[in-house]
């Protein structure tokens, strides 16, 4: 397939020696918008973490395609609010995949920077410093940045906690339009019914992928009930998982496949 | 007229040594300062002064096999604090330990090991010198390695500044973007190393730390941003130094102590009276706008 934009192989992420994305397989088509949905703990920061390359998979791998440029906003961003910095220089960051660590910022990068504060209802707020900022206005600010990175691979991680409800649609809007530039986009959202509304494509996770694909397929109550089932806690003695085992992912993930084979478009799985 | 002259001008003009002292410690200001504001924006201040901990066992090993001589001191001091830094910088960063305990922990073993070399030669005035310095003796060879040393600081800081603000600003983000986040940390804490030792001519091991941090900190008093603050910090260094120096000569105390306590006055009244200090906070705000 070549419009892949991500690929996973055999992809198990974790800590320790426990799984928290256990022997995730499929890609991620160039262009498209996922949410990825599913309960605490149930690996979908540790899969973003593993595609920008922060965590090193345990098995398996994540193939980008060639020459993509990620940025990707954490949940728990290891921001510094106390660094006395101001919010141009905070989304002037941004500018780092296109100017690098010596580049001069032109006029163009001012006024790019100063778009981008625009573009998520922040025009003005160029000379405040950060500490002053709402938790809001901050997630806002960290948005302006990945709209000044202009990558072509965007992983959001629940970008919309914390926000208020006008905030999110602006938000939201700025996704979709990513999304008509051919961006490829990964959300980890909660809310289901803004899953529904807005992205076409989910992926619920349980450790394990439970279903992936079409959002309203994915999303049915059945599919729902299995990703709640599943275990949160680490099991200290839990066997170990055995290659031959995943080998076969066919029979070992056979639910995951079922869904797939009922629509056309979404990502298949192995 | 008279009277200022002899206050402020005659002592460097009629003495080549308070020259060289003034000449040494504005050099080391203007290196040491910047860096000061970076590992307080870090939150290593602490660090730094276990660093100038560690760099003593290896300057007590250069004085120890060839006496009280620059270069072997400070080639001893740079290889304990690199070690020392190194060692700490990269338990941090890979294992589950944060720099503090890290830190803590070389720098221990650090100063045990620089305690154990100084008890085997038996004590010694002129190791005084190792630890509280003397500015008042800087001969050209101290004075070229200062030099070397600022050049080789203000030269990186140029070139990193950008990584080194990120990587303080948003540590995750300069690692999705760039590769650069772990040697930028690695060089920082190099030049953490060369200012202690460059300075530790001057100041002493135990005291080159206070030219680093008091101007800095006290510079966080009045700016919101890093340009300026370094700017601040090198201004309040140079004049710490000159108090320093004067006060030293006309009331005959020792130059060091007297160079990081003219810092410490400097550090007080920013506290009280910076923009953003504590007066300024309690007393200003009764009055607010509408928006």
């Amino acid at each position: 397939m070549t419009n892949a934009c991500l690929t996973f192989r055999d992809l198990t992420l974790g800590y320790g020696s426990h799984p928290a994305i256990h022997h995730l397989n499929g890609i991620v088509r160039k262009g498209s918008l996922t949410a990825v949905v599913g309960a605490n703990g149930s690996g979908k920061s540790t899969l973003m973490k593993g595609i920008v390359g922060v965590l090193k998979p345990m098995e398996g791998a994540v193939l980008r395609m060639q020459g993509v440029r990620t940025a990707y906003l954490p949940q728990q961003s290891e921001l510094d609010r106390s660094f006395p910095a101001r919010v141009v220089d905070l989304v002037s960051l941004g500018l780092w995949p296109k100017r690098g660590m010596l580049g001069r910022y032109t006029k163009e990068d001012r006024e790019s920077v100063s778009k981008a504060l625009m573009a998520v209802g922040l025009g003005g707020f160029e000379k405040r410093p950060i500490d002053t900022l709402s938790g809001g206005q901050l997630q806002r600010t960290l948005f302006a940045r990945v709209l000044l990175q202009d990558a072509d691979l965007i992983l959001l991680d629940e970008p919309f906690n914390a926000v208020d409800a006008k905030t999110v649609g602006d938000l939201i809007q700025l996704i979709k339009r990513w999304h008509g530039e051919e961006r490829t986009i990964m959300v980890v959202v909660h809310d289901l019914d803004l899953v529904r509304q807005n992205f076409p494509e989910t992926l619920l996770l349980a450790r394990q992928p439970v279903a992936w694909g079409d959002t309203k397929e994915t999303l049915r109550p059945e599919n729902l009930l299995k990703a709640r089932r599943f275990h949160e806690a680490w099991e200290e003695n839990a066997p170990w998982c055995e290659p031959s085992e995943h080998d076969h992912g066919h029979d070992h993930h056979s639910h995951t496949h079922d869904h797939h084979h009922d629509h056309g478009s979404g990502p298949r799985a192995a | 007229m008279d009277f200022l002259y002899g206050l402020f001008i005659a002592p460097f003009a009629d003495f080549a040594f308070m020259q060289r002292a003034l000449f040494g410690s504005l050099m080391l200001s203007l290196g040491a300062c910047p860096v000061g504001v970076f590992l307080m924006l870090r939150r290593m201040s602490l660090s730094g002064d276990a660093m100038a901990h560690a760099i003593l066992p290896g300057a007590a090993a250069g004085f120890l096999l060839y006496g009280l001589e620059i270069l072997p001191m400070t080639v001893g001091g740079l290889i304990a604090g690199i070690i020392v830094a190194l060692g700490a910088g990269a338990v941090s960063r890979f294992t589950i330990q944060r720099e503090d305990a890290s830190m803590a922990a070389f720098y221990l073993i650090s100063l045990a090991v620089g305690v154990l070399m100084v008890s085997i030669r038996g004590s010694s005035v002129d190791l005084m010198h190792v630890l509280f310095g003397t500015v008042l003796a800087l001969n050209n060879e101290a004075l070229t390695l200062i030099g070397g040393i600022v050049a080789v600081t203000l030269a990186c800081l140029a070139i990193f500044w950008r990584a080194l603000v990120a990587e303080c600003l948003d540590p995750l983000f300069l690692r999705s973007v760039s590769r650069m986040g772990s040697p930028v940390h690695f060089i920082f804490l190099g030049l953490v190393v060369l200012n202690l030792v460059g300075g530790f001519q001057a100041l002493g091991t135990l005291l080159s730390v206070g030219l680093m941090m008091l101007p800095a900190a006290a510079a966080r008093f009045w700016t919101v941003r890093v340009e300026p603050m370094c700017a601040l910090a090198v201004l309040i260094g140079f004049a710490s130094c000159i108090a320093g120096l004067l006060l030293s000569y006309h009331a005959s105390l020792p130059s060091g102590p007297a160079i990081i306590l003219s810092a410490g006055v400097v550090y007080f009244c920013s506290i009280l009276f910076g923009t953003r200090g504590v007066l300024r906070a309690r007393i200003v705000h009764h009055r607010h706008r509408t928006a």
